[in-house]
Protein backbone atom coordinates (compact mmCIF):
# COMPACT_ATOMS: atom_id res chain seq x y z
CA UNK A 1 0.00 0.00 0.00
CA UNK A 2 2.91 2.33 0.64
CA UNK A 3 4.26 1.70 -2.53
CA UNK A 4 0.97 2.96 -4.37
CA UNK A 5 1.12 6.32 -2.69
CA UNK A 6 4.54 6.99 -4.22
CA UNK A 7 3.16 6.48 -7.47
CA UNK A 8 3.67 9.33 -9.76
CA UNK A 9 1.46 9.62 -12.60
CA UNK A 10 1.58 10.75 -16.41
CA UNK A 11 -1.75 10.84 -17.94
CA UNK A 12 -4.96 10.82 -15.96
CA UNK A 13 -8.29 9.74 -18.17
CA UNK A 14 -11.34 10.74 -16.76
CA UNK A 15 -15.09 9.63 -17.94
CA UNK A 16 -13.95 8.59 -21.05
CA UNK A 17 -16.54 7.60 -23.70
CA UNK A 18 -15.87 6.92 -27.61
CA UNK A 19 -18.06 6.30 -30.27
CA UNK A 20 -18.06 5.13 -33.85
CA UNK A 21 -21.88 6.03 -35.26
CA UNK A 22 -23.87 5.34 -32.23
CA UNK A 23 -21.77 2.34 -31.12
CA UNK A 24 -20.07 3.27 -27.98
CA UNK A 25 -16.62 1.47 -27.86
CA UNK A 26 -15.48 3.19 -25.00
CA UNK A 27 -17.32 3.79 -21.85
CA UNK A 28 -16.77 5.74 -19.11
CA UNK A 29 -13.21 4.90 -18.85
CA UNK A 30 -11.38 6.25 -15.95
CA UNK A 31 -7.38 5.28 -15.91
CA UNK A 32 -4.05 6.56 -14.74
CA UNK A 33 -0.29 5.69 -16.36
CA UNK A 34 1.77 5.95 -14.06
CA UNK A 35 5.32 6.99 -14.63
CA UNK A 36 8.19 4.74 -15.62
CA UNK A 37 6.03 1.61 -15.34
CA UNK A 38 5.89 -0.70 -18.92
CA UNK A 39 2.04 -1.08 -18.90
CA UNK A 40 -0.07 -4.00 -21.31
CA UNK A 41 -3.64 -2.68 -22.26
CA UNK A 42 -5.24 -6.64 -22.92
CA UNK A 43 -8.78 -7.58 -24.09
CA UNK A 44 -10.69 -9.00 -26.94
CA UNK A 45 -11.21 -7.59 -30.22
CA UNK A 46 -13.21 -4.83 -30.34
CA UNK A 47 -12.63 -3.87 -26.76
CA UNK A 48 -11.57 -0.31 -27.82
CA UNK A 49 -7.95 -0.96 -26.79
CA UNK A 50 -6.32 1.17 -29.92
CA UNK A 51 -8.99 3.39 -29.50
CA UNK A 52 -7.80 4.43 -26.18
CA UNK A 53 -4.63 5.13 -27.47
CA UNK A 54 -5.86 6.98 -29.94
CA UNK A 55 -8.30 9.03 -27.74
CA UNK A 56 -5.05 9.99 -25.23
CA UNK A 57 -2.91 10.74 -28.38
CA UNK A 58 -5.91 12.97 -29.14
CA UNK A 59 -6.11 11.63 -32.63
CA UNK A 60 -9.76 10.84 -32.79
CA UNK A 61 -12.67 12.71 -30.94
CA UNK A 62 -14.41 11.58 -27.72
CA UNK A 63 -17.98 12.06 -27.04
CA UNK A 64 -16.51 13.24 -23.36
CA UNK A 65 -13.83 13.11 -21.13
CA UNK A 66 -11.07 14.32 -19.81
CA UNK A 67 -7.50 13.72 -20.63
CA UNK A 68 -4.95 15.03 -18.58
CA UNK A 69 -1.22 14.91 -18.91
CA UNK A 70 0.82 15.76 -15.73
CA UNK A 71 3.63 17.89 -15.90
CA UNK A 72 6.69 16.81 -13.94
CA UNK A 73 9.80 18.81 -12.87
CA UNK A 74 11.89 16.56 -14.36
CA UNK A 75 10.30 17.04 -17.90
CA UNK A 76 12.43 19.02 -20.80
CA UNK A 77 9.35 19.20 -22.40
CA UNK A 78 6.93 21.74 -22.48
CA UNK A 79 5.10 20.22 -25.42
CA UNK A 80 2.72 17.50 -24.93
CA UNK A 81 3.10 16.73 -28.65
CA UNK A 82 6.60 16.22 -28.33
CA UNK A 83 6.49 14.06 -24.76
CA UNK A 84 4.52 11.45 -26.08
CA UNK A 85 5.74 9.03 -29.23
CA UNK A 86 3.28 6.76 -31.49
CA UNK A 87 3.86 3.25 -32.76
CA UNK A 88 0.58 2.81 -35.15
CA UNK A 89 0.35 -0.62 -36.33
CA UNK A 90 2.25 -1.43 -39.24
CA UNK A 91 -0.34 -2.71 -41.49
CA UNK A 92 -2.39 0.48 -41.46
CA UNK A 93 0.35 2.02 -44.21
CA UNK A 94 1.37 0.88 -48.12
CA UNK A 95 4.71 0.08 -47.55
CA UNK A 96 5.04 -0.04 -50.79
CA UNK A 97 5.41 4.21 -50.52
CA UNK A 98 8.48 5.57 -52.49
CA UNK A 99 10.90 5.78 -49.69
CA UNK A 100 14.20 4.40 -47.27
CA UNK A 101 14.00 3.02 -44.61
CA UNK A 102 15.98 5.65 -43.12
CA UNK A 103 13.72 8.35 -44.63
CA UNK A 104 10.60 6.76 -42.78
CA UNK A 105 12.61 6.25 -39.39
CA UNK A 106 13.72 10.44 -39.70
CA UNK A 107 10.28 11.09 -40.19
CA UNK A 108 10.34 10.43 -36.03
CA UNK A 109 12.67 14.03 -36.25
CA UNK A 110 9.67 15.91 -37.80
CA UNK A 111 7.81 16.39 -34.32
CA UNK A 112 11.19 18.59 -32.83
CA UNK A 113 11.55 19.96 -35.43
CA UNK A 114 8.08 21.88 -35.95
CA UNK A 115 6.89 23.38 -39.71
CA UNK A 116 8.79 24.05 -42.56
CA UNK A 117 12.53 23.33 -41.03
CA UNK A 118 14.37 20.29 -42.60
CA UNK A 119 15.63 17.84 -40.59
CA UNK A 120 19.62 18.22 -40.59
CA UNK A 121 23.38 16.08 -40.33
CA UNK A 122 22.10 15.68 -36.56
CA UNK A 123 18.86 14.22 -37.00
CA UNK A 124 20.18 11.81 -39.62
CA UNK A 125 22.88 10.45 -37.09
CA UNK A 126 19.90 10.05 -34.49
CA UNK A 127 18.71 8.10 -36.38
CA UNK A 128 21.06 5.80 -38.20
CA UNK A 129 22.69 5.39 -34.06
CA UNK A 130 18.81 4.45 -33.91
CA UNK A 131 18.49 2.04 -36.63
CA UNK A 132 21.37 0.44 -35.08
CA UNK A 133 19.96 -0.17 -31.70
CA UNK A 134 17.41 -1.89 -33.25
CA UNK A 135 19.43 -3.86 -35.65
CA UNK A 136 19.10 -2.50 -38.85
CA UNK A 137 21.70 -0.61 -39.09
CA UNK A 138 22.64 -2.34 -42.60
CA UNK A 139 19.24 -1.41 -43.94
CA UNK A 140 19.44 2.27 -43.92
CA UNK A 141 19.04 2.95 -47.47
CA UNK A 142 16.51 0.17 -48.10
CA UNK A 143 13.68 0.32 -49.75
CA UNK A 144 10.90 -0.10 -47.22
CA UNK A 145 8.54 -2.06 -49.63
CA UNK A 146 11.42 -4.92 -49.10
CA UNK A 147 11.41 -5.24 -45.71
CA UNK A 148 9.56 -8.45 -43.77
CA UNK A 149 6.75 -7.80 -41.31
CA UNK A 150 9.42 -8.03 -38.33
CA UNK A 151 11.53 -4.95 -39.70
CA UNK A 152 8.80 -3.19 -40.66
CA UNK A 153 7.60 -3.23 -36.86
CA UNK A 154 11.24 -2.65 -36.09
CA UNK A 155 11.34 0.18 -38.25
CA UNK A 156 8.30 1.77 -36.96
CA UNK A 157 10.01 1.39 -33.43
CA UNK A 158 13.03 3.48 -33.88
CA UNK A 159 10.41 6.13 -35.69
CA UNK A 160 9.12 6.23 -32.48
CA UNK A 161 12.89 6.27 -30.55
CA UNK A 162 14.04 8.76 -32.33
CA UNK A 163 11.36 11.20 -30.80
CA UNK A 164 13.09 10.96 -27.57
CA UNK A 165 10.05 11.10 -26.01
CA UNK A 166 8.90 10.93 -22.39
CA UNK A 167 6.08 8.39 -23.05
CA UNK A 168 6.07 5.69 -25.57
CA UNK A 169 2.76 4.29 -27.00
CA UNK A 170 2.33 1.66 -29.02
CA UNK A 171 -0.37 -0.34 -30.83
CA UNK A 172 0.56 -4.26 -30.97
CA UNK A 173 4.23 -3.95 -31.75
CA UNK A 174 4.39 -8.07 -31.81
CA UNK A 175 1.59 -8.39 -34.44
CA UNK A 176 2.78 -10.32 -37.11
CA UNK A 177 6.83 -10.34 -36.12
CA UNK A 178 9.29 -13.52 -35.64
CA UNK A 179 10.09 -14.62 -32.23
CA UNK A 180 13.77 -12.87 -32.40
CA UNK A 181 12.41 -9.49 -33.37
CA UNK A 182 9.67 -9.56 -30.48
CA UNK A 183 12.90 -10.83 -28.17
CA UNK A 184 14.23 -7.72 -29.25
CA UNK A 185 11.38 -5.48 -28.91
CA UNK A 186 11.35 -6.83 -25.60
CA UNK A 187 14.55 -5.68 -24.51
CA UNK A 188 14.28 -2.43 -26.00
CA UNK A 189 10.65 -1.39 -23.90
CA UNK A 190 12.43 -2.68 -21.31
CA UNK A 191 15.41 -0.76 -21.80
CA UNK A 192 13.39 2.87 -22.38
CA UNK A 193 11.89 1.49 -18.50
CA UNK A 194 15.18 1.72 -17.63
CA UNK A 195 15.81 5.29 -18.66
CA UNK A 196 12.10 6.18 -16.82
CA UNK A 197 10.30 6.53 -19.73
CA UNK A 198 6.67 5.42 -19.47
CA UNK A 199 5.58 2.62 -22.19
CA UNK A 200 1.77 1.94 -22.87
CA UNK A 201 1.36 -1.13 -24.81
CA UNK A 202 -1.65 -2.66 -26.68
CA UNK A 203 -1.13 -6.22 -26.45
CA UNK A 204 -2.51 -9.77 -27.07
CA UNK A 205 -0.78 -12.47 -26.00
CA UNK A 206 -1.86 -13.07 -22.76
CA UNK A 207 0.77 -15.69 -21.83
CA UNK A 208 3.60 -13.08 -22.17
CA UNK A 209 2.03 -10.07 -20.00
CA UNK A 210 3.37 -11.68 -16.90
CA UNK A 211 7.21 -11.64 -18.54
CA UNK A 212 6.56 -8.83 -20.65
CA UNK A 213 4.90 -6.49 -18.52
CA UNK A 214 4.50 -4.90 -14.50
CA UNK A 215 1.37 -3.07 -14.98
CA UNK A 216 -1.36 -4.24 -17.21
CA UNK A 217 -5.03 -2.37 -17.68
CA UNK A 218 -7.62 -4.85 -18.51
CA UNK A 219 -10.20 -3.36 -20.95
CA UNK A 220 -13.36 -4.28 -22.39
CA UNK A 221 -15.68 -1.38 -23.14
CA UNK A 222 -14.85 -0.49 -19.72
CA UNK A 223 -11.84 -0.38 -18.09
CA UNK A 224 -12.48 -4.09 -15.65
CA UNK A 225 -9.02 -3.24 -13.75
CA UNK A 226 -5.83 -1.39 -13.72
CA UNK A 227 -2.68 -2.33 -11.46
CA UNK A 228 0.34 -4.10 -10.83
CA UNK A 229 0.31 -6.96 -12.87
CA UNK A 230 0.75 -9.78 -10.00
CA UNK A 231 -2.20 -7.87 -7.95
CA UNK A 232 -4.48 -7.37 -10.98
CA UNK A 233 -4.04 -9.96 -13.61
CA UNK A 234 -6.01 -13.35 -12.15
CA UNK A 235 -8.25 -15.79 -13.25
CA UNK A 236 -11.48 -13.44 -12.02
CA UNK A 237 -10.38 -9.98 -13.94
CA UNK A 238 -9.46 -12.02 -17.00
CA UNK A 239 -12.74 -13.88 -16.61
CA UNK A 240 -14.54 -10.49 -16.56
CA UNK A 241 -12.75 -9.48 -19.69
CA UNK A 242 -13.27 -11.69 -21.62
CA UNK A 243 -16.44 -12.85 -20.89
CA UNK A 244 -18.44 -12.23 -23.69
CA UNK A 245 -16.17 -13.56 -26.13
CA UNK A 246 -16.60 -16.98 -24.52
CA UNK A 247 -13.40 -17.27 -25.18
CA UNK A 248 -11.84 -20.59 -22.99
CA UNK A 249 -8.61 -19.33 -20.71
CA UNK A 250 -6.83 -23.08 -21.12
CA UNK A 251 -3.25 -23.21 -19.75
CA UNK A 252 -3.15 -20.19 -18.14
CA UNK A 253 -1.22 -20.27 -15.15
CA UNK A 254 -2.42 -17.74 -13.08
CA UNK B 1 11.19 27.26 -89.10
CA UNK B 2 8.23 25.80 -86.79
CA UNK B 3 9.93 25.59 -83.60
CA UNK B 4 11.01 29.25 -84.16
CA UNK B 5 7.41 30.16 -84.75
CA UNK B 6 5.71 32.70 -82.08
CA UNK B 7 2.63 30.82 -81.88
CA UNK B 8 3.92 27.27 -81.21
CA UNK B 9 6.36 28.19 -78.69
CA UNK B 10 3.46 29.89 -76.69
CA UNK B 11 1.95 26.56 -77.39
CA UNK B 12 4.69 24.52 -76.38
CA UNK B 13 5.73 26.69 -73.29
CA UNK B 14 1.88 26.49 -71.52
CA UNK B 15 1.86 22.48 -72.66
CA UNK B 16 5.68 21.98 -70.60
CA UNK B 17 4.62 24.00 -67.68
CA UNK B 18 1.28 22.07 -67.67
CA UNK B 19 2.68 19.15 -67.97
CA UNK B 20 5.77 19.80 -65.40
CA UNK B 21 2.57 20.89 -62.42
CA UNK B 22 0.49 17.68 -63.18
CA UNK B 23 2.98 15.86 -62.98
CA UNK B 24 4.19 16.55 -59.58
CA UNK B 25 0.79 16.93 -58.01
CA UNK B 26 -0.14 13.88 -59.55
CA UNK B 27 2.90 12.39 -57.60
CA UNK B 28 0.87 12.85 -54.47
CA UNK B 29 -2.55 12.30 -56.04
CA UNK B 30 -1.54 9.19 -57.25
CA UNK B 31 0.19 8.41 -54.06
CA UNK B 32 -3.10 9.02 -51.94
CA UNK B 33 -4.50 6.60 -53.98
CA UNK B 34 -7.05 9.50 -55.10
CA UNK B 35 -5.93 9.48 -59.34
CA UNK B 36 -9.55 9.63 -59.59
CA UNK B 37 -10.06 13.30 -57.80
CA UNK B 38 -8.01 14.94 -61.08
CA UNK B 39 -11.14 13.40 -62.81
CA UNK B 40 -13.91 14.43 -60.75
CA UNK B 41 -12.54 17.88 -60.30
CA UNK B 42 -12.09 18.60 -63.94
CA UNK B 43 -15.39 17.20 -64.92
CA UNK B 44 -16.95 19.61 -61.92
CA UNK B 45 -15.29 22.53 -63.40
CA UNK B 46 -17.42 22.93 -66.32
CA UNK B 47 -20.42 24.51 -65.07
CA UNK B 48 -18.44 27.01 -63.43
CA UNK B 49 -16.81 27.66 -66.33
CA UNK B 50 -19.94 28.57 -68.23
CA UNK B 51 -21.88 30.40 -64.88
CA UNK B 52 -18.67 32.41 -65.46
CA UNK B 53 -19.37 33.26 -68.17
CA UNK B 54 -22.87 33.72 -67.94
CA UNK B 55 -22.24 36.41 -65.35
CA UNK B 56 -19.69 38.20 -66.44
CA UNK B 57 -20.40 38.21 -69.72
CA UNK B 58 -16.70 37.83 -70.84
CA UNK B 59 -14.42 35.35 -72.30
CA UNK B 60 -11.50 36.72 -69.91
CA UNK B 61 -9.55 33.58 -69.29
CA UNK B 62 -8.97 34.02 -66.08
CA UNK B 63 -13.00 35.01 -65.34
CA UNK B 64 -13.64 31.78 -66.50
CA UNK B 65 -11.12 29.75 -64.85
CA UNK B 66 -11.97 31.27 -61.90
CA UNK B 67 -15.79 29.82 -61.99
CA UNK B 68 -13.90 26.23 -62.66
CA UNK B 69 -11.65 26.80 -59.63
CA UNK B 70 -14.79 27.59 -57.63
CA UNK B 71 -16.88 24.78 -58.43
CA UNK B 72 -14.65 22.28 -58.70
CA UNK B 73 -13.27 23.27 -55.21
CA UNK B 74 -17.37 23.06 -54.03
CA UNK B 75 -17.47 19.60 -55.40
CA UNK B 76 -14.34 18.29 -53.75
CA UNK B 77 -15.85 19.56 -50.60
CA UNK B 78 -19.20 18.18 -51.86
CA UNK B 79 -17.59 14.91 -51.69
CA UNK B 80 -15.64 14.71 -48.97
CA UNK B 81 -18.79 15.95 -46.86
CA UNK B 82 -20.94 13.59 -48.49
CA UNK B 83 -18.33 10.39 -47.56
CA UNK B 84 -17.88 12.49 -43.31
CA UNK B 85 -21.72 12.27 -43.08
CA UNK B 86 -22.80 9.09 -44.68
CA UNK B 87 -22.09 5.54 -45.94
CA UNK B 88 -21.40 5.88 -49.06
CA UNK B 89 -17.81 5.41 -50.27
CA UNK B 90 -15.20 7.54 -51.66
CA UNK B 91 -15.85 6.82 -55.09
CA UNK B 92 -19.28 6.30 -55.03
CA UNK B 93 -19.69 9.54 -54.03
CA UNK B 94 -17.12 11.23 -56.79
CA UNK B 95 -19.05 9.44 -59.69
CA UNK B 96 -22.40 10.94 -58.06
CA UNK B 97 -20.91 14.67 -57.70
CA UNK B 98 -18.60 14.23 -61.15
CA UNK B 99 -21.63 13.30 -62.97
CA UNK B 100 -24.01 15.95 -61.52
CA UNK B 101 -21.70 18.77 -62.01
CA UNK B 102 -21.05 17.75 -65.76
CA UNK B 103 -24.35 17.82 -66.58
CA UNK B 104 -25.62 20.92 -65.40
CA UNK B 105 -22.00 22.05 -67.29
CA UNK B 106 -23.61 20.38 -70.56
CA UNK B 107 -27.09 22.04 -69.87
CA UNK B 108 -25.96 25.58 -68.93
CA UNK B 109 -23.29 25.20 -72.15
CA UNK B 110 -26.76 24.34 -74.46
CA UNK B 111 -28.79 26.79 -72.85
CA UNK B 112 -25.77 29.76 -73.83
CA UNK B 113 -25.33 28.55 -77.24
CA UNK B 114 -29.00 29.18 -77.39
CA UNK B 115 -28.90 32.90 -76.27
CA UNK B 116 -29.15 35.21 -79.78
CA UNK B 117 -25.92 37.06 -80.22
CA UNK B 118 -23.98 35.72 -77.19
CA UNK B 119 -20.65 35.76 -77.80
CA UNK B 120 -20.67 32.06 -76.67
CA UNK B 121 -18.16 30.80 -79.23
CA UNK B 122 -15.32 28.76 -77.56
CA UNK B 123 -16.79 28.16 -74.12
CA UNK B 124 -16.29 24.24 -76.12
CA UNK B 125 -12.52 24.44 -75.70
CA UNK B 126 -13.05 23.34 -72.10
CA UNK B 127 -14.74 20.08 -72.73
CA UNK B 128 -11.95 18.83 -75.25
CA UNK B 129 -8.88 21.51 -74.69
CA UNK B 130 -7.63 23.50 -77.48
CA UNK B 131 -4.25 23.98 -76.70
CA UNK B 132 -3.93 26.58 -79.64
CA UNK B 133 -6.24 29.29 -77.90
CA UNK B 134 -3.63 29.60 -75.61
CA UNK B 135 -1.93 32.67 -75.51
CA UNK B 136 1.04 34.69 -73.83
CA UNK B 137 -1.30 35.73 -71.12
CA UNK B 138 -2.86 32.65 -70.60
CA UNK B 139 0.54 31.24 -70.02
CA UNK B 140 1.75 34.00 -68.27
CA UNK B 141 -1.02 33.35 -65.79
CA UNK B 142 0.43 29.41 -65.79
CA UNK B 143 3.43 30.36 -65.05
CA UNK B 144 2.60 32.86 -61.61
CA UNK B 145 0.12 30.12 -60.57
CA UNK B 146 2.59 27.50 -61.00
CA UNK B 147 5.83 28.93 -59.41
CA UNK B 148 3.64 29.26 -56.29
CA UNK B 149 2.13 25.99 -56.53
CA UNK B 150 5.85 24.70 -56.58
CA UNK B 151 7.04 26.97 -54.21
CA UNK B 152 4.09 25.89 -51.74
CA UNK B 153 5.40 22.56 -52.36
CA UNK B 154 9.01 23.03 -51.84
CA UNK B 155 8.17 24.75 -48.21
CA UNK B 156 5.92 22.14 -47.25
CA UNK B 157 7.86 18.99 -48.57
CA UNK B 158 8.45 17.41 -45.27
CA UNK B 159 4.49 17.93 -44.18
CA UNK B 160 3.21 16.81 -46.80
CA UNK B 161 5.30 13.48 -47.42
CA UNK B 162 4.74 12.19 -43.77
CA UNK B 163 1.10 13.34 -43.93
CA UNK B 164 0.57 11.11 -47.25
CA UNK B 165 3.11 7.89 -45.68
CA UNK B 166 1.29 7.89 -42.35
CA UNK B 167 -1.26 10.55 -41.51
CA UNK B 168 -2.47 9.20 -38.48
CA UNK B 169 1.17 9.26 -36.96
CA UNK B 170 1.76 12.98 -38.62
CA UNK B 171 -0.98 14.14 -36.95
CA UNK B 172 0.41 12.38 -33.49
CA UNK B 173 3.93 14.77 -34.31
CA UNK B 174 1.27 17.89 -34.10
CA UNK B 175 0.84 18.05 -38.67
CA UNK B 176 -3.14 19.24 -38.97
CA UNK B 177 -3.78 16.53 -41.32
CA UNK B 178 -6.94 18.31 -41.73
CA UNK B 179 -5.09 20.93 -42.63
CA UNK B 180 -2.23 19.28 -44.92
CA UNK B 181 -4.79 17.73 -47.09
CA UNK B 182 -6.96 21.25 -47.27
CA UNK B 183 -3.90 22.52 -48.60
CA UNK B 184 -2.80 19.88 -51.10
CA UNK B 185 -6.54 19.47 -52.29
CA UNK B 186 -6.13 22.99 -52.86
CA UNK B 187 -2.73 22.72 -55.33
CA UNK B 188 -4.44 20.34 -56.69
CA UNK B 189 -7.59 21.74 -57.28
CA UNK B 190 -5.56 24.67 -58.71
CA UNK B 191 -3.15 22.65 -61.10
CA UNK B 192 -6.70 21.32 -62.51
CA UNK B 193 -8.30 23.91 -63.37
CA UNK B 194 -4.93 25.40 -64.83
CA UNK B 195 -4.47 22.66 -67.62
CA UNK B 196 -8.88 23.24 -68.83
CA UNK B 197 -7.91 25.15 -71.40
CA UNK B 198 -5.06 23.17 -72.59
CA UNK B 199 -6.28 19.61 -72.71
CA UNK B 200 -10.08 19.86 -71.49
CA UNK B 201 -12.17 18.53 -68.51
CA UNK B 202 -12.14 14.99 -70.09
CA UNK B 203 -8.24 14.55 -70.59
CA UNK B 204 -7.18 16.41 -67.31
CA UNK B 205 -6.99 13.80 -65.38
CA UNK B 206 -4.74 11.44 -67.49
CA UNK B 207 -2.30 14.59 -67.35
CA UNK B 208 -2.17 14.73 -63.23
CA UNK B 209 -1.89 10.31 -63.28
CA UNK B 210 -0.24 9.82 -66.24
CA UNK B 211 3.05 11.38 -65.70
CA UNK B 212 3.25 10.09 -61.85
CA UNK B 213 2.74 6.15 -62.62
CA UNK B 214 5.38 6.18 -65.50
CA UNK B 215 7.80 8.09 -62.92
CA UNK B 216 6.88 5.68 -59.80
CA UNK B 217 8.33 2.77 -62.08
CA UNK B 218 11.68 4.68 -62.23
CA UNK B 219 12.58 5.16 -58.51
CA UNK B 220 12.13 4.31 -55.19
CA UNK B 221 12.25 7.51 -53.51
CA UNK B 222 9.61 10.17 -53.38
CA UNK B 223 11.19 13.22 -54.37
CA UNK B 224 13.05 11.97 -57.42
CA UNK B 225 8.96 10.15 -58.20
CA UNK B 226 7.84 13.94 -58.77
CA UNK B 227 11.15 15.47 -60.08
CA UNK B 228 10.63 12.72 -62.99
CA UNK B 229 6.87 13.28 -63.26
CA UNK B 230 7.64 16.91 -63.56
CA UNK B 231 10.15 15.57 -66.76
CA UNK B 232 8.01 13.54 -67.68
CA UNK B 233 4.89 15.73 -67.90
CA UNK B 234 7.06 18.68 -69.53
CA UNK B 235 8.35 16.34 -72.34
CA UNK B 236 4.77 15.26 -73.19
CA UNK B 237 3.64 18.73 -73.35
CA UNK B 238 6.55 19.98 -76.01
CA UNK B 239 6.06 17.09 -77.91
CA UNK B 240 2.81 16.77 -78.18
CA UNK B 241 2.46 20.29 -79.27
CA UNK B 242 5.03 19.55 -81.84
CA UNK B 243 3.86 16.67 -83.26
CA UNK B 244 0.61 18.00 -83.68
CA UNK B 245 2.34 21.26 -84.89
CA UNK B 246 3.61 18.99 -88.41
CA UNK B 247 1.39 17.07 -89.03
CA UNK B 248 -2.02 19.28 -89.82
CA UNK B 249 -5.45 18.54 -88.18
CA UNK B 250 -4.19 16.85 -84.94
CA UNK B 251 -5.34 18.00 -82.00
CA UNK B 252 -2.69 19.32 -79.23
CA UNK B 253 -4.30 18.28 -76.04
CA UNK B 254 -5.04 15.00 -77.00
CA UNK B 255 -1.97 14.28 -78.73
CA UNK B 256 -0.32 15.40 -75.31
CA UNK B 257 -2.23 12.94 -73.72
CA UNK B 258 -1.32 9.79 -75.74
CA UNK B 259 2.25 11.30 -75.52
CA UNK B 260 2.30 10.80 -71.53
CA UNK B 261 0.51 7.73 -72.20
CA UNK B 262 3.42 5.74 -74.23
CA UNK B 263 5.71 7.41 -71.28
CA UNK B 264 3.63 5.32 -68.69
CA UNK B 265 3.59 2.04 -71.31
CA UNK B 266 7.18 2.49 -71.76
CA UNK B 267 7.81 2.73 -68.27
CA UNK B 268 5.37 -0.15 -67.57
CA UNK B 269 7.02 -2.30 -69.56
CA UNK B 270 10.76 -1.68 -69.35
CA UNK B 271 11.65 -0.28 -65.98
CA UNK B 272 14.37 -1.68 -64.28
CA UNK B 273 12.82 -3.09 -61.07
CA UNK B 274 8.98 -2.57 -61.64
CA UNK B 275 8.91 -3.65 -65.21
CA UNK B 276 7.10 -5.94 -66.83
CA UNK B 277 9.95 -7.51 -68.34
CA UNK B 278 12.24 -7.11 -65.85
CA UNK B 279 10.14 -9.47 -63.69
CA UNK B 280 9.58 -11.92 -66.18
CA UNK B 281 13.14 -12.02 -67.07
CA UNK B 282 13.97 -12.67 -63.00
CA UNK B 283 11.12 -15.07 -62.85
CA UNK B 284 12.58 -16.92 -65.82
CA UNK B 285 15.96 -17.01 -64.70
CA UNK B 286 14.61 -17.99 -60.71
CA UNK B 287 13.04 -20.83 -62.52
CA UNK B 288 16.21 -21.94 -64.76
CA UNK B 289 18.00 -21.62 -61.33
CA UNK B 290 16.15 -23.91 -59.57
CA UNK B 291 16.38 -26.97 -62.39
CA UNK B 292 19.96 -26.54 -62.62
CA UNK B 293 19.82 -27.01 -58.61
CA UNK B 294 17.59 -30.25 -58.51
CA UNK B 295 19.36 -31.19 -61.56
CA UNK B 296 22.66 -30.59 -59.12
CA UNK B 297 21.08 -32.87 -56.40
CA UNK B 298 20.05 -35.60 -57.93
CA UNK B 299 23.09 -35.93 -59.43
CA UNK B 300 24.77 -36.34 -56.14
CA UNK B 301 21.79 -38.80 -55.21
Amino acid sequence: MDLKTKLEYVIEVADLTVAYDVKPVLWDVDLKIPKGKLMAVVGPNGAGKSTLIKAILNLLIPISGNIKFIQNRADTKSNIKNRVAYVPQSGNVDWDFPSTVLDVVLMGRFGLLGWIKRPGKADVDIALQTLKKVGMEDYSSRQISQLSGGQQQRVFLARALVQQADIYFMDEPFKGVDTKTEKAIVLLLKDLKDQGKTVVVVHHDLQTVTEYFDWVTLINLRVVASGPVDEVFHQENLRQTYRSTGMLLKGMAV
Amino acid sequence: MLLSDYTFQTVAIGSAILGLISGVLGTFAVLRKQSLLGDGVSHAALPGVVLGFILIGSKNTEFLLLGALLSGLLSTLLITTIVKYSRIKFDSALALIMSVFFGLGLVLLTYVQKIPNANQAGLNRFIFGQASSLMRRDVNLMIICGSILLLLLIIFWKEFKIFTFDSEFAQSLGFSPKKLDLLLSLMTVTGIILGLQTVGVILMSAMLVAPAVAARQWTNKLSVMAFLGAIFGAISGIFGTAVSSFIPKLPTGPTIVLFASLIVLISILLAPGRGILHRLYRQKHNRSLNIERRAENDSTI
